[in-house]
């Protein structure tokens, strides 16, 4: 699997992320740390604490760092749901999580397929 | 063989994603060194401690603990914001965001996604447009006063053509200058009447260098006549201020300037009175400008005490006193009493002046220093030498050092104190903090706060002294802070700075030799001085609770010491010591009040007669073969009141009962004792009577 196959799993913008940033090889560094970028499990304990102000903050930095990595499909919902916690929880904010979390996992397995390809490799 | 790189400039990136620090990190780090921050109070930390050093800073708006406006906020408060440049990089890109930031004077905005080439150049841009703008402002700084300094020339030029047709010293314009500059100086001191800026100072003092322009259209035969003029020559020689004024008046250009207007004011009415009786306009009081009665008052004073074609010099005294009297027509009399108070330091002026060729301040020095520009580089530098200076005098006097703002609540430590304190350098909100609470303690913190409020703005120092945790050791401390308050009125209390002194050995000497003044050295019991004060202490402090005195008698101690020798006799003290110890409850008091002497001094409820007995049993015993026990007598507070003279009398009274009656018995004070002997020793019964006798 090449980076370009995994940003079209992942639902990414590769065309984008390799324009803006300068080389193919810091874009594969960043995406492979995102594997441990700490805001979704802060985003999840949060949302589990009930403390929306700090879920908001949690996935406003999810949508930012998936804007920088052209992680488009992530971005999307990352980005409502953030419009949908700036003030506290709303009732749309249910769905949005669950979207989210579907879109965090599908990305996180696609850099992982990438990565074991490469260790293999 | 070059060695010395050049240092990279200091960029500072505040955002609480550690992934897009990483990525701005990455696209500058070869160009910049890169400093990075993940909340808002740490990037204000972090200003403050590189603020000289900063050129740039990069903030997001959504932060944990401080966004990035409060952030801002801070900056423009200690007016950082003038001299670090910020950018704005955030998701938020709505134009009230952008708006609201600009307004608080942030240069430009970067919006995410991050363009590697966008970020790269905005940030090269910025920093070289404030390099650039530092650079214009001292280029200016610098143009404006050497146009000063040539029109401050022309302007000298100008007044010694007039004073060398005049035949003057072509030291008179420089003296004019002097003499105004200090009477206009010190008169607003005296007053408020004439409400002069530090400008118009400068400027009044360097237009009087043009009061006598006029005299260049006077005939020279009049200028320097030696003897008296005529009526009609001192008429035409009267005309030179009015010559003058007009001269500046029909100047084609520069008639807005505040010079020329000036000017024009001192050459027209520089001959007027007080009283009306000068010329040409004969103007009175303050109808004379005050630029032009102040000149008129260097003019007379120079005159007489120069040298003229027609006179001798004056002596500074006789010239004073003959304007003082009035003898050179009539002056405003603030402007005499102004004279009258500087009078002593003229002649020195006169000569400095003379010696520097011109006084006179440039109009740039007194702007730079009277009126708030930017921060210049010299003040950086400066800034820069004194952290440099405390940070290390900080290391080298091995004291821990802090600093505490309030807002926001940080605590700042020196790099040698963190280590110290196993601490990290900065802590937010410290006084909720788990580790700073495990160190000092909630309630000495509680009073260091407390001591700490209770200073002003006027005795903004104290001291404290606690226990404080430090790596597995309770050791004494000294905190010695001083306060830091608000302009606000009242004032509030913005911070502290302090250092902490480990007087952990002194404290212990001190506590040794207060425990050496009050205890026995054999037995470690307390001594009977201090046992006097503990018990008057006690009963005083429980007037509701009852207590029995007891004194003790060791029996055929004297034997013991004959037979066994004396180290064997303090052994056994010092066992009967511990044994007493053993038996009573930890709030009594046990003491050595004598050779082979002891008190015990204890609190009961109920029965009494059960705990002394319990207590005269356990003593009772064998120490080493060698049968121990005592005689005892007990006097209780029940019984003979609260007095403790009169207590320890009554228990002495009954130990001599109970020695009468045989060793090894123990008695209480009752009425039918009351005249009998003591049972102490000579010395004991000594201080005893001393102590009634009182």
């Amino acid at each position: 699997m090449s980076l370009k196959e995994c940003y079209a799993a992942l639902g990414g913008d590769y065309e984008d992320v390799t324009h803006r940033l300068p080389s193919e090889k810091m874009v594969r560094k960043f995406v492979f740390k995102f594997l441990n970028d700490p805001s979704y499990a802060l985003l999840e304990s949060s949302l589990e604490a009930k403390n929306y102000e700090e879920a908001f903050r949690a996935a406003h930095t999810i949508k930012g760092v998936c804007q920088n990595l052209s992680f488009s499909r992530l971005f999307a919902s990352s980005n409502a749901l953030t419009e949908a916690l700036r003030g506290g929880w709303t009732p749309e904010a249910e769905g949005l999580v669950q979207q989210v979390t579907a879109d965090y996992q599908a990305t996180v397995s696609a850099i992982r397929a990438l990565q074991e390809e490469e260790g293999e490799g | 063989m070059e060695s010395t790189q050049q240092k990279k400039l200091k960029i500072l990136i505040a955002d609480d994603s550690e992934m897009n620090r990483a990525i701005l990190s990455e696209m500058l780090e070869k160009e910049y060194e890169i400093l990075e921050a993940e909340n808002g109070v740490q990037a204000l930390v972090m200003i403050q401690e590189h603020e000289t050093e900063l050129s740039l800073l990069l903030l997001d708006i959504v932060m944990p603990e401080l966004d990035g406006y409060g952030v801002l906020k801070v900056m423009n408060q200690r007016r950082w914001i003038e001299y670090i440049p910020v950018i704005m990089i955030s998701a938020e890109s709505s134009s009230s965001h952008v708006e609201r930031a600009y307004d608080m004077g942030v240069t430009d905005f970067i919006s995410r996604p991050f363009d590697a080439r966008i970020v790269h150049r905005r940030v090269v841009n910025t920093i070289l447009l404030y390099a650039k703008q530092k650079k214009l402002l001292e280029l200016v700084a610098e143009q404006v006063y050497e146009k000063e300094k040539q029109s401050s020339l022309m302007i000298d030029i100008l007044s010694h053509i007039v004073e060398f047709r005049n035949g003057e010293s072509g030291m008179h314009v420089i003296h004019i200058r002097t003499l105004t500059d200090m009477f206009l100086r010190h008169l607003v001191q005296m007053t408020d009447r004439y409400p002069l800026s530090p400008t118009d100072i400068v400027l009044i003092s360097t237009a009087s260098a043009l009061h006598d322009i006029g005299k260049i259209s006077i005939p020279a035969e009049i200028l320097n006549k030696p003897g008296r003029l005529t009526p009609e020559e001192f008429s035409t020689m009267k005309q030179h201020s009015l010559i003058g004024a007009t001269m500046l008046e029909q100047l084609p250009s520069h008639q807005d300037e505040p010079l020329l207007k000036v000017a024009y004011e001192i050459c027209r009415w520089h001959h007027e009175r007080y009283d009306g009786r000068g010329y040409p306009d004969g103007l009175k009081g303050d109808e004379i400008p005050v630029s032009a009665q102040i000149v008129a008052l260097a003019d007379v004073y120079d005159a007489l005490t120069s040298e003229r074609v027609y006179k001798k010099a004056l002596p500074h005294e006789e010239a004073v006193r003959m304007i003082l009297n009035g003898e050179c027509g009539t002056l405003n009399p603030l402007l005499l009493k102004c004279l009258e108070e500087i009078a002593d330091r003229i002649p020195e002026e006169l000569k400095n002046s003379r010696a520097s060729g011109s006084n006179h301040r440039e109009i740039t020095d007194d702007l730079l220093h009277q009126k708030e520009l930017t921060v210049s580089e010299r003040t950086l530098q400066l800034l820069e030498h004194e952290r440099m200076k405390y940070s290390f005098f900080a290391a080298m006097s091995g004291e821990i050092q802090f600093e505490y703002t309030v807002s926001p609540p940080v605590a700042a430590l020196s790099a040698w104190s963190a280590e110290k304190l196993g601490l990290p350098e900065t802590i937010t909100d410290p006084l909720h903090d788990g580790r700073v609470l495990d160190l000092i303690g909630v309630e000495n913190l509680q009073e260091l706060i407390e001591a700490a409020l209770s200073t002003t703005p006027e005795k903004p120092v104290m001291q404290y002294e606690c226990k404080i945790h430090l790596k597995e050791e309770h050791r004494w401390m000294r905190f010695i802070c001083r306060t830091s308050w608000s302009a606000d009125e009242p004032p509030a209390c913005a911070g502290v700075i302090g250092k902490v002194v480990d007087i952990h050995e002194a404290r212990l000497q001190i506590e040794s030799l207060s425990y050496q003044a009050f205890h026995d050295e054999l037995t470690g019991l307390f001594n009977r001085r201090y046992a006097r004060s503990k018990i008057i202490e006690r009963l005083e402090t429980r007037p509701n609770s009852k207590f029995a005195l007891a004194i003790l008698d060791t029996n055929k101690f004297k034997t013991i010491n004959d037979t066994r020798g004396h180290d064997f006799g303090d052994r056994v003290l010092a066992y009967a010591a511990k044994k007493m110890l053993q038996s009573v409850r930890s709030g009594d008091i046990v003491a050595r009040i004598g050779g082979d002497e002891y008190l015990i001094f204890l609190e009961y409820k109920e029965n009494v007669q059960a705990a002394v007995g319990r207590i005269f049993s356990a003593l009772t015993g064998e120490f080493e073969g060698f049968p121990i026990s005592f005689s005892m007598g007990v006097a209780r507070t029940e019984v003979v009141g609260r007095d403790y003279e009169t207590l320890f009398h009554a228990a002495d009274q009954a130990l001599y009962t109970s020695k009468r009656a045989g060793d090894g018995r123990y008695y209480f004070y009752h009425e039918s004792m009351q005249d009998g002997d003591s049972a102490l020793s000579p010395i004991e019964k000594r201080n005893k009577t001393n102590a009634h006798a009182d």
